[in-house]
């Protein structure tokens, strides 16, 4: 495809979607539509071809299948991706009013699976482990055994922070009292957090813009 | 049989899952592996499912001449051309055995020409009107509101040079409190703190949220009626 | 309209204006700053520079192209990196959308600086995969059961750079580079934390302080954002200095930053002043009002 014409349709549709900064408009309409169509198909397709066609087609039928998946040719059958095929189609009947509720069972699976996969996972990786990271010592001592006040102060910070922050999420007792106390600190150890977060996600922002104002210097850049 | 067969495959998926996570031998590996695989190849579906449910509505709006619905008509064109590209690999030098992007395919020049500024474009939006709300609503109304607001401009500052240069003057004993290192212990502890909390509060919740699943005290995904 | 009101209520299309500004002046006298890596990032380039050359290293784009000013930058560094260490590198993505960026990398930067780079033998794309962390677990549980073939359909027993991978250990590390889920979490949960593979990579600015608390147990180094892209693209600049010439997208794009965190600062302030000025203002007048009212 011409590169002149690809920078000229990325300009236009870019000057479109920002023209909504000055108000909602038709050029800006047009844009969001075509986005939503391009991208569901795109993902579709990709899924199909990427995914669909080598895990479950040429598994299903190898011999059809060895024009496009190499790999399929000579394999026999695997009749158990029935499994998966036919719960794929239940969750399909969804865009048919009178078969709807079929897909539930494909949903259930979905569900399940994922409840199966997060159960375990988020005890050790998220839990376990982070409960094992904070287990730190208060005092830090160089090699010679003299006190490492920085360091000290930071593991400090990440114990009695962890400690504040969990507090203030547990409401099952109110907050009166020393933990009342705690919970304000809990508050405030999650008011810095938020604070970072929100100057990386300025940061993200901005990096975003900056990619399309380059686009926009390349198109100008290949006018004049 | 509309909502009990729901619950008892959510209940034996999630059971052999968690199962095969901890039990190594047959026939729990077998199973662990297989249901493994299944989950992805459904997921797929789950784009097809959103791909019809969207042909679905814009048609309806279409056929109802509901409010915009030229734009409808837009969706559906859109959805339809890219989706023919990209299911018949439309253009593509290797033909319908390449990969699905090759270069010269029509799917490439969708997704390089079309859906790549429209997609970057749009969350790039989102610059202005941080910044915006930034100038409107971060005010140092309470003593929160203060460190949150101190905190954020001390990243601000503190992850570009601006920050360095701002307090390159203060002497070596002092280096602690420039702006960049003072990010970066925000950053690596505070921050590891807060978010550590958050982490570990979500973590209860999906182990909790899971078990409810797993066993049918949760069914909210069911939906109402039989 | 008081002067603290009139500030606060300004049109936001000038603000908008303003940041427009703000990225695009810096983007035409392209200032450029010095950067250094630190430890987070550092660590992730020891890891890639001790590896032996010939080292299999997994590489996930896990983004779209939404967010790829600041992603792109970090693959190009870590691309130019284990290419430049002979290292084999397989890419891969959770992503639909990562199969176009995977391109951009494959297509444009190989070819134009590391002609003599063969796929297939020095680097290979095994395309994108549906499941979000189930197919990591596939992946951990049986490498060959999702993945068994590239991209283009070639079974990896065809592929001199595959042939002997049967399991997801046999990649000595995971890179991911991460726009939300599924990423560098899914990669620590299903495959760092489960089979001890070491996990590194970036994350953008949105989802890295979120990564935080897995450094430096879980995850052994962590991008965060175009400032991490930046430190990435320093450490490899000052260890291979024929690099110096390459274009650099994050040290680049570093120049907007600076100017409109400045500007954002500022716009804070102001919007702060106003609103702390008006205050008094509002409260002078109450206070002259109640006066008046007193008055017999």
């Amino acid at each position: 495809m011409d590169v002149t014409l690809m920078l000229w349709i990325d300009a236009a549709l870019t000057l479109m979607i920002l023209s909504f900064l000055y108000r909602d408009n038709p050029f800006y309409k047009f844009a969001e539509h075509l986005f939503v169509g391009v991208s569901a198909a795109y993902l579709m397709a990709v899924g199909f071809w990427d995914h669909l066609v080598p895990n479950l087609l040429g598994k299903l039928f190898p011999s059809l299948m060895s024009g496009v998946v190499p790999g399929a040719v000579g394999r026999s059958p695997d009749y158990y991706y029935l499994i998966p095929a036919v719960f794929g189609l239940l969750l399909l009947t969804r865009l048919i009013d009178r078969w709807a509720w079929l897909s539930r069972w494909a949903l259930a699976f979905i569900v399940g699976g994922a409840a199966g996969f997060n159960l375990p996972r988020f005890l050790d990786s998220d839990f376990i482990i982070q409960v094992q990271s904070t287990m730190i010592p208060l005092v830090v001592l160089d090699a010679s055994g003299n006190l490492l006040w920085g360091a000290s102060f930071s593991h400090v910070v990440l114990v009695l922070g962890v400690i504040c922050g969990l507090v203030y999420f547990f409401f099952s007792v109110e907050h009166k009292g020393v933990l009342g106390h705690v919970s304000r600190a809990g508050i405030w150890v999650l008011m810095v957090t938020f604070g970072a977060a929100f100057g990386y996600t300025v940061m993200a922002r901005i990096s975003l813009l900056t990619g399309r104002m380059e686009a926009l210097g390349a198109w100008l850049g290949s006018i004049f | 049989m509309r909502r009990r067969i729901p619950l008892i495959i959510t209940f034996v998926i999630g059971l052999v899952l968690i199962t095969g996570y901890f039990v190594t031998r047959a026939p729990f590996n077998t199973l662990y592996e297989s249901f493994s695989d299944y989950f992805a190849i459904i997921t797929v579906f789950a784009f097809i499912l959103g791909g019809g449910s969207l042909l679905k509505i814009h048609l309806k709006r279409v056929s109802s001449r509901a409010t915009d619905w030229h734009y409808s008509v837009v969706t559906l064109v859109a959805f339809l051309v890219t989706l023919v590209i990209g299911l018949f690999k439309v253009g593509n030098p290797a033909g319908m055995g390449g990969e699905i992007l090759a270069a010269g395919s029509w799917l490439r020049f969708m997704f390089d020409g079309v859906y790549n500024p429209l997609s970057a474009t749009m969350f790039s939006l989102l610059a202005f009107f941080v910044a915006s709300a930034s100038y409107r609503a971060f005010r140092a109304r309470t003593k929160e509101a203060t460190i949150l607001l101190s905190a954020a401009l001390i990243i601000l500052l503190g992850r570009t040079p601006v920050g360095a240069w701002m307090t390159a003057w203060m002497p070596e004993s002092l280096a602690f409190l420039e702006l960049p290192n003072l990010a970066n212990w925000i950053m690596a502890w505070p921050n590891t703190a807060g978010q550590r909390a958050i982490m570990i509060g979500i973590a209860l919740g999906v182990i909790a949220t899971s078990l409810r699943i797993i066993l049918g005290i949760e069914r909210n995904y069911l939906g109402r009626g039989e | 309209m008081r002067i603290p009101d009139s500030i606060l209520h300004i049109d936001r299309r000038i603000i908008f204006l303003l940041i427009g500004a703000a990225v695009c002046i810096p983007l035409i006298l392209k200032p450029r700053f010095q950067d250094s890596p630190t430890p987070i990032v550092q660590s992730i380039f020891d890891t890639v520079e001790r590896l032996p050359p010939g080292s299999r290293v997994f590489l996930s784009f896990d983004y779209g192209p939404d967010t790829a000013p600041e992603l792109d930058p970090m693959a190009k560094a870590l691309v130019r990196h284990t290419m430049t260490r002979g290292h084999e590198v397989s890419f891969f993505t959770l992503f639909p959308e990562g199969v176009g960026q995977i391109k951009k990398i494959t297509d444009s930067l190989l070819p134009l600086e590391f002609p003599e780079k063969a796929y297939g033998r020095d680097f290979v794309n095994l395309g994108y995969k549906a499941g979000l962390g189930g197919a990591i677990n596939t992946m951990v549980v049986n490498f060959r059961t999702l993945v068994n073939a590239d991209a283009e359909g070639t079974p990896l027993d065809a592929l001199p750079i595959t042939a002997d991978v049967d399991e997801m250990v046999d990649y000595v590390i995971i890179l991911s580079l991460t726009a939300g889920d599924p990423g560098l979490k899914e990669w620590i949960q299903f495959a760092g934390d489960i089979a001890g593979i070491p996990v590194m990579g970036g994350g953008t600015a949105v989802v890295a302080p979120e990564l935080y608390p897995y450094y430096p147990q879980q995850l052994v180094g962590l991008m965060g954002g175009l400032k991490g892209a930046s430190e990435y693209e320093s450490a490899l600049v000052d260890r291979y200095p024929a690099f110096r010439n390459a274009p650099m997208d994050a040290t680049m794009r570093m120049g907007p930053q600076v100017v409109t965190h400045v500007l954002i600062v500022l716009l804070v302030l102001l919007g702060n002043l106003a609103y702390f000025l008006g205050r008094a203002d509002r409260a002078g007048r109450t206070g002259q009002g109640t006066q008046a009212g007193r008055r017999p």
